[in-house]
């Protein structure tokens, strides 16, 4: 066992264990704080496999953009000081067996396919150089695309937010 | 515990997947619901990305990726303004209690 298992076995135990936190606890607070050590433990998947420029990517706008946008929607969405900040579940024990047995299917059909592995070799060349180049050739249309839809949501969101009375 | 490989990062994927969809259907503040769906686009994000590794696609599975990101803050800022408009219409964000279309 190197050290690169370990520290995926290291990374998939935080963002594992924390998301079940974010699911189980009562207190959406909490749930929110735990949703950081997730996106955390995520990047730090996406380092092993690789891919630094999604890490960063990943840790700004997932902790820098929609977790305070999710930490902004508990404040106003809840009364601090009354009880009703802790969220109740519903339809326990069907959701657990549910979603055991969906996991339990998924995980049987990727174990039992044979998957084309090639073998790559290891580079320390950053990835963030050849994604822009990429960005603005093969995937320019869907870049811009995405420009319009971010604006669109911004305007949309801004308008949707604030109601005219 | 086995060498890491594809199957590990898909298994780890998976089980993300279903405490995403675990998250969904039982929590009933409509805030949780949201952050369960960003536990399912993190656990697709997570497969786009070791494929792309594993089966040497180059950099497009890390552009998918990249993609998916960015819809899911558009998607996360649309859906809490919507939230955010449910409460100052109904004074909760409990989705059992809204079932009504009009006011």
């Amino acid at each position: 066992m190197n050290i690169y298992d370990v520290v995926f076995y290291l990374f998939a135990a935080i963002t594992l264990v924390s998301a079940s936190f974010v699911v189980t606890t009562r207190n959406i607070v909490y749930s929110a704080f735990c949703l950081l050590f997730t996106f955390f433990g995520i990047a730090g998947l996406y380092v092993l496999l690789g891919a630094d420029f999604i890490a960063i990517v990943q840790i700004m706008v997932y902790v820098g953009g929609i977790l305070v946008l999710i930490l902004f929607g508990v404040m106003l969405t809840n009364k601090i000081t009354n009880i009703q900040i802790k969220s109740g579940t519903l339809q326990l024990a069907p959701a657990v067996i549910a979603t055991a047995l969906l996991a339990a299917t998924l995980i049987k059909v990727f174990l039992g396919t044979e998957w084309k592995i090639v073998k790559t070799e290891a580079t320390d060349k950053t990835t963030a150089f050849a994604i822009g180049r990429l960005l603005m050739t093969d995937y320019v249309l869907i870049f811009e695309l995405l420009g319009i839809l971010l604006l669109v949501a911004l305007i949309g969101a801004a308008t949707i937010a604030r109601r005219e009375k | 515990m086995v060498q890491v490989g594809l199957n590990q990062f898909l298994i780890v994927s998976t089980i993300l997947f279903s405490l995403g969809i675990f998250g969904i259907v039982t929590r009933r503040n409509a805030v949780m619901v949201l952050m369960g769906i960003e536990l399912v686009l993190n656990s697709a994000n997570i497969n786009f990305v070791a494929f792309a590794k594993f089966g040497n696609f180059g950099l497009s599975g890390q552009i998918v990726a990249l993609f998916v990101i960015i819809l899911a803050a558009a998607e996360a800022a649309i859906a809490l303004a919507i939230v955010l408009n449910i409460y100052k219409t109904f004074a909760t964000v409990n989705v059992d209690e809204i079932d009504k279309l009009k006011e």
